[in-house]
């Protein structure tokens, strides 16, 4: 038997320092219509005012340090950073799961959501575990660095994973309000976060799980979408209404489970619906709608604005929701069309 | 299925202490046992990996008759030590012994093979007590180790968690990202990373396909302690285990365990990759079962 000496010891109990934030908090949720919102990254502050009220709550980042600033203050022995290695960081929580903690994972759209696809099936999904996902940049958010940053597949991928509750916030307020909303769900849950969104919601709402929330009212046709899709639906509402078409906005926040019977509803009372979302055209929330009218054989007629399933243009995020129509006026045309404006 | 070891328990509360004795005449009988009864679940199934399990029945001898901290009775037990089967294919090796440390009734055994079995070909920790963590697609179970001790160390806990990789399994990259995140963690005899260095993969030797030595070179170089042992000795099991380090202190700990595949059995030690998936006929099951029991008297 042989024992192998080991190189001199490093690591966070050696005396090493914690790593400093790379980057300063933006307050990119200015609000210009009175909305009280979060003035930081809604995320990272929420997490730290779960983790006060819960012991079991700790926070795993792959290379997201900065987004935890608070919970590194109050709680830095419940913060894990993993560096640039989602798949170990997933099954790394799963293992903390099974351990009877509550993981919050924070990683970026394209490389957690995607290329972990099978960490978050087999580790934490199959078995059940209270895992929490965050993926953070998700859509286009991160469109200017390259195709490689793009994430719209997640949603497609999240939803057909067995047991794993998939949600997406319209703004700020929504985000914390699902954080908390679903704080003793016991299973996993995967937080799609879209950023750049409007206001949506004065304050953070208490939802009920599975269940939308209409935001708006209407009778000529209903708007749903999430992430910036509520909000874009919301902008496009109030155009349209100057032109004398009332369009009802659903918030479809529950893509898993999904909310058959609000969608059924909207159809049965204004029969169009136009669905929004910053998602490939394939698997997002259009198709789980046909699906969902299909299978239940209520007829409606349906648009679906997303994007297309071709291979997508680089840009700063809002040109890219320029070009593919991801704008108010771009849900508003969209809308006369399906009712015939 | 026979059971040739006592139950070593008889209330369900009953706690197996670490270092429990066992001689090793006892425990190197006891991973014939196993193989024993491994033939007897893949001829019952008509399908299975022998020679994979074969070449670590010492070692699941060894902790789960010696070195584990258990309560068969109570297999969420926060305390007990972990044991993860990173090698998730030979979960064959293991239904006979969580059966015969009580996790759950003997009959079960003979639901093997069957839709709706709790005990399926590789481990799944929603249907089966005594398994720590599913597995099956390799290369994961250390970080999930790694997420179970850290785990452990903040909430003051003093478990060990155990994960047994393939030499073949360590060719995954996430494995290595589990590796260097360890050694960063420094967790010590909290961790313990088991390498069954059989030196064959499903269809040949392993460093044929892409060199994975010195095993025990690179994970010192990725800051771990790394000992190497003759996995098929049970008394040298013991002593290694026995001497881990401290939870939560310094390099975590590889054991580096040669063995051979297909150990035990003379037609599958010489043809290994031949055995690594398959069926024996009843004649080479009934040789088998000849050769193994004849060991055992």
């Amino acid at each position: 038997m042989t024992d192998i000496q080991a190189p001199p010891e490093t690591g966070p109990d050696a005396g090493g320092a914690a790593p400093e934030p790379r980057e300063k908090m933006v307050d990119v949720f200015a609000d210009d219509k009175g909305h009280t919102v979060a003035k930081t990254n809604p995320v990272g502050v929420e997490i730290a005012r779960l983790a006060d009220l819960d012991d079991r709550v700790v926070a795993l980042s792959a290379d997201m340090s900065a987004v935890l600033a608070d919970l590194r203050q109050r709680h830095p022995e419940r913060y894990f950073e993993f560096g640039i290695a989602e798949t170990n960081t997933i099954s790394a929580a799963a293992g903390m799961a099974a351990s009877g903690l509550r993981p919050y994972v924070l990683s970026m759209a394209p490389f957690g959501a995607i290329k972990c696809a099978e960490q978050l099936r087999t580790d934490v999904a199959y078995n059940h575990l209270p895992v929490r996902f965050v993926a953070r940049l998700s859509g286009l958010a991160m469109g200017f660095f390259g195709t490689s940053h793009h994430a719209v597949e997640d949603i497609a991928i999240a939803r057909t994973l067995t047991n794993l509750t998939v949600v997406a916030p319209a703004d700020a307020n929504a985000t914390i309000g699902l954080l908390r909303s679903t704080v003793d769900h016991d299973g996993p849950v995967f937080y799609r976060i879209s950023e750049g969104t409007s206001p949506v919601y004065p304050e953070p709402p208490t939802f009920s799980y599975g269940k939308w929330v209409q935001v708006r009212p209407g009778r000529d046709l209903t708007i749903i979408g999430y992430g910036l899709g509520v909000g874009l639906g919301l902008a496009a509402a109030e155009i349209l209404a100057a032109e004398g078409i009332d369009a009802a906005v659903l918030d479809a926040l529950y893509l898993k489970p999904f909310d058959s019977e609000a969608l059924l509803a909207a159809a049965r009372d204004t029969g169009k619906l136009l669905t929004v979302e910053e998602h490939n055209e394939i698997g997002g929330l259009g198709s789980i709608v046909a699906e969902t009218l299909g299978r239940n054989r209520v007829p409606a007629d349906l648009d679906t604005l997303a994007l297309p399933d071709v291979d997508l243009e680089v840009g700063v995020p809002a040109a890219l929701h320029a070009h593919y129509g991801l704008t108010p006026d771009g849900v508003a045309q969209r809308a006369r069309a399906l009712v015939g404006a | 299925m026979t059971t040739v070891v006592e139950r070593p328990f008889d209330s369900d509360s009953r706690e197996l202490e670490r270092g429990r004795p066992a001689s090793e005449a006892e425990l190197s009988r006891r991973a014939d046992w196993i193989r024993l009864a491994t033939i007897e679940l893949i001829d019952q199934a008509g399908l299975g990996h022998y020679s994979s399990t074969f070449s670590c029945a010492e070692i699941f001898s060894v902790l789960y008759y010696h070195t584990l901290r258990l309560r068969p009775g109570q297999p969420d037990w926060p305390e007990r030590d972990r044991f993860l089967l990173g090698k998730g294919h030979v979960a064959t090796g293991l239904w006979p012994v969580y059966a015969d440390l009580g996790y759950y009734p003997a009959d079960w055994l003979a639901t093997f093979g069957q839709i709706g079995s709790p005990l399926n070909d590789h481990p799944n920790m929603r249907l089966a007590p005594g398994v720590d963590f599913s597995s099956g697609s390799l290369g994961h179970n250390l970080s999930v180790g790694l997420g179970m001790s850290l785990a452990g160390r903040l909430t003051g806990r003093d478990y060990r968690t155990f994960v047994l990789t393939g030499d073949g399994e360590i060719q995954e990259g996430q494995v290595w990202e589990a590796i260097m995140a360890a050694g960063h963690y420094r967790l010590g005899g909290g961790l313990v990373a088991i390498v069954d260095a059989n030196g064959f993969s499903g269809h040949g030797p392993t460093s044929d396909a892409i060199n994975i030595e010195s095993v025990a070179d690179r994970f010192t170089a990725f800051g771990w302690q790394a000992i190497e042992v003759d996995g098929h000795d049970v008394g040298a099991l013991c002593e290694t285990f026995d001497a881990l380090p401290p939870v939560g202190e310094g390099r975590p700990v590889c054991v580096v365990a040669r063995t051979r595949k297909g150990r035990g059995l003379a037609m599958m030690e010489e043809a290994p990759q031949a055995w690594h998936l398959g069926h024996l006929t009843p004649e080479q099951r009934d040789g088998a079962r000849a050769e193994i029991e004849a060991r055992m008297r």
